[in-house]
């Protein structure tokens, strides 16, 4: 079978991108929507039919599904052995992630066709949107690490672009320049990664470094060699990871995430819920093979930074008031989970369950999630704010939001046979296999999640009714469409049989759900949602007197732990104040000034011999016949004489 | 041969002339000077090549070609010369070379 089609998946996003970008003054709005959703469209029924065709025909010789090279050219020979390539890998998870990104790049096209109606940037909108989706697919689709490096990067400008959306809002100038520079920072660490594991495998590609026949890669890594107790390989896969974590907003790289709601909310849905942001996963996911089998402990490290990062968020998600920022942290926190699950799977069969259930967790909370935000860019749009404390009594004004946005909130909050439900028991039960102490961070995160999502969704939706300058309005067909759609997804991609199309070693394995944990989990999760239902479901005085009774934890928490304060105490007093500031006072002082010597003391030699050049040809004529008169003098002494 | 004349004697007067003409090139300041002490020289220069021709190669006729190229140049140099300094004298008002520092530096 022929896979060389699925070059237009990302081919098409990328051509739309540069119509929307050289005629973005040229074509009508509506025409752009119409532009940017086809080729979506487009995309999104290639990826379908590509999807049918692996999983169900071609994709899996021997019982196992293959890694199946769709298109590759070399595009730069380093040596002999290794060379980037640009190509496409079609295996279990691009082939999921395909479909994931763009079904809700579709979705979220459609939707702003609505959403973003009478904006003057408009087609940059829509130019960059098709951007972003060009360099996620084309991430996801990478069949060598430097490929994925580089749309790594491409899918960052993109993320960049359009946090700064609103330039002329300085909050959000501030938020995409934030954005960037972290996960720069961030990707510092993935190319270093890089680089070292090339060095010693002496090869970016895929196909070899996920080889799980034998431990070919830990005979090519210098094996004595370590570095503070842990192996080369240990090293490299960390600081791989520390580009994921840049990516997927994990702590302490997260602080770019909650100021990244300054983007519109189509993009939040799109780029910092369901996809971008789950590039980090995708990632590790990518070298699982890697991590599991030659550097266990970069394999822990994930998991412990997935399991801190999902309860941090969690409770920070508690006490926030912005509707983005609890959803933001919310994905920080449902990404942790998919962390946790990949940091505590095994390789093979049943011992992989916590790969398995990662990608599950990643395709649910992409449908749910984007629902989520879309449902709140819905409800942004008729109240115009962001804090719910101006919402309340919504249900009876937005019935199809009010639907979707439930549906979606059952669904992360794990309600019994929504999509979340399935993806997060299996999760469950992954860590409890392996660890039990992650087992219960992420129980007690189950619980905090559904009680905060409840209290997002009741104080929305009912509470209080707040007085409105005009009456809320339900969204237009262009917005409510998405919104169904998705509903319907977040309701039925939890019966995807996932353990027979995504496994670790791409060998279908039996997976049930275990209720052991479910109906425990299931009760907790309850728990939460009735704390948030007598708390916010009718007007209460409850919450606030918790508050002031904690007052120091609360504000503390309110604060986001003071994360960001220690990133600005590190950078401006420190960096800037001391490290900086000698740095630019040796540029200034010792750089420039020789460079300014040079310039005076030529200044000063020309001003004092320009004279000469008088452009009084009598005078050239004196020096030079005066110089044949000494020259004459020297000739006759010496021959003379 | 001239009777009674060396050719050393004719050099001395053609060096003078030759000398002359650079003291002229050298200290004058008015253009028209200038242009005469040039023709010193080129005069001097063509007594050379007419005397050496006479006295040294008496049966080639190179040398008197050159002192007639050299008279053909001188006048054709001259008009120029004259072209210019008219030129000169419209913009300036004056002739003397230097007051006219337009292109200096």
């Amino acid at each position: 079978m022929d896979f060389t089609y699925t070059l237009a998946i990302i081919g098409l996003p990328f051509i739309t991108f540069l119509i929307l970008g050289l005629l973005h003054n040229k074509l009508s709005h509506k025409l752009a929507g119409i532009i940017g959703s086809s080729s979506l469209g487009i995309s999104f029924i290639l990826s379908c039919i590509t999807a049918y065709f692996y999983f169900f025909k071609y994709g899996k010789i021997d019982g196992a599904y293959q890694k199946i090279e769709a298109f590759n050219i070399t595009w730069l020979q380093l040596t002999d052995q290794l060379h980037i390539d640009m190509g496409i890998l079609l295996d279990p998870i691009s082939v999921m992630m395909l479909m994931v990104v763009t079904t809700v790049s579709l979705m979220v096209h459609i939707y702003s066709t609505g959403y973003m109606h009478g904006e003057t940037g408009f087609n940059r909108f829509f130019a960059f949107l098709s951007l972003f989706s060009f360099s996620m697919l084309g991430l996801v689709v990478a069949t060598n690490l430097f490929q994925m490096y580089i749309f790594w990067e491409l899918v960052g400008v993109s993320s960049f672009l359009l946090i700064g959306y609103y330039y002329e809002k300085p909050s959000a100038v501030a938020a995409s320049k934030k954005a960037f520079i972290t996960t720069r920072f961030a990707d510092l660490g993935f190319l270093i990664g890089i680089l070292l594991l090339s060095f010693y495998t002496g090869t970016f590609d895929f196909f070899e470094l996920t080889k799980t026949n034998g431990h070919e890669l830990a005979m090519t890594m210098p094996a004595g060699t370590s570095f503070l107790g842990l192996s080369i390989v240990s090293w490299a896969l960390i600081l791989i990871f520390m580009g994921g974590a840049g990516k997927s907003a994990m702590f302490p790289l997260h602080i770019w995430l909650p100021d990244a709601m300054e983007g519109p909310t189509p993009v939040s849905a799109l780029i910092h819920a369901a996809t971008m942001v789950v590039a980090g996963v995708y990632l590790v996911a990518r070298l699982f093979p890697v991590y599991v089998l030659e550097a266990p402990d970069a394999l822990t490290v994930v998991m412990w930074v997935g399991a801190f990062s999902a309860l941090f968020a969690a409770i920070i998600a508690c006490t926030q008031f912005d509707i983005k920022r609890v959803l933001a942290f919310s994905t920080m926190s449902q990404i942790g989970y998919m962390m946790l699950a990949l940091g505590v799977s095994h390789y093979g069969d049943h011992e992989g369950l916590g790969f398995m259930a990662s990608m599950f967790h990643l395709t649910t909370h992409a449908m749910f999630k984007a629902l989520l935000f879309l449902g709140a860019g819905s409800i942004i749009h008729a109240v115009h704010s962001n804090s719910m404390l101006d919402m309340g009594g919504l249900k009876k004004y937005m019935p199809i939001t009010f639907i979707t946005f439930g549906i979606a909130w059952l669904a992360i909050c794990g309600f019994p046979g929504l999509s979340g439900f399935f993806s997060k028991d299996e999760i469950l039960a992954a860590a409890y296999h392996h660890n039990k102490v992650v087992f219960y961070i992420a129980v007690l995160v189950a619980g905090l999640t559904a009680f905060y999502m409840s209290r997002l969704f009741f104080s929305i939706f009912f509470g209080k009714t707040q007085h409105y300058h005009h009456t809320p309005h339900e969204s237009p067909a262009s917005m409510t469409i998405p919104l169904i759609i998705l509903a319907i997804f977040a309701t039925f991609a939890g019966y995807i049989p996932f353990h027979d199309l995504i496994t670790s070693d791409g060998r279908p394995f039996e997976a049930h759900i275990d209720w052991a944990i479910a109906i425990p989990v299931t009760l907790l999760a309850f728990g939460g949602m009735a704390l948030a239902f007598a708390f916010y479901f009718k007007p209460s005085t409850m919450p606030d007197k918790i508050a002031a009774s904690l007052k120091g934890v609360y504000t503390t928490i309110y604060r986001k732990f003071y994360i960001d304060e220690v990133y600005l105490f590190v950078t401006q007093k420190i960096l800037f104040n001391i490290v900086s500031q000698s740095i630019a006072w040796f540029d200034r002082h010792i750089i420039d000034a020789t460079m300014d010597g040079f310039a005076t003391v030529t200044n000063y030699a020309s001003e004092s011999i320009k004279e000469l050049q008088s452009g009084q040809i009598q005078k050239y004529g004196f020096v030079f016949i005066s110089g044949v008169f000494v020259f004459a003098f020297i000739l006759i002494y010496v021959f003379v004489y | 041969m001239i009777e009674g004349i060396d050719i050393t004697h004719i050099l001395i007067v053609s060096t003078c002339m030759f000398f002359i003409g650079v003291y002229g090139f050298l200290v004058r300041r008015n253009l028209i000077t200038i242009l005469m002490a040039t023709e010193l020289i080129l005069n001097a220069v063509s007594i050379n090549f007419v005397v050496l021709n006479k006295f040294i190669y008496p049966d080639v006729l190179q040398g008197y070609m050159f002192s007639v190229f050299i008279i053909a140049i001188a006048a054709a140099e001259a008009a120029v010369a004259i072209a210019i300094i008219i030129n000169v004298y419209r913009r300036y008002r004056t002739i003397n070379v230097e007051n006219v520092h337009d292109m200096k530096y």
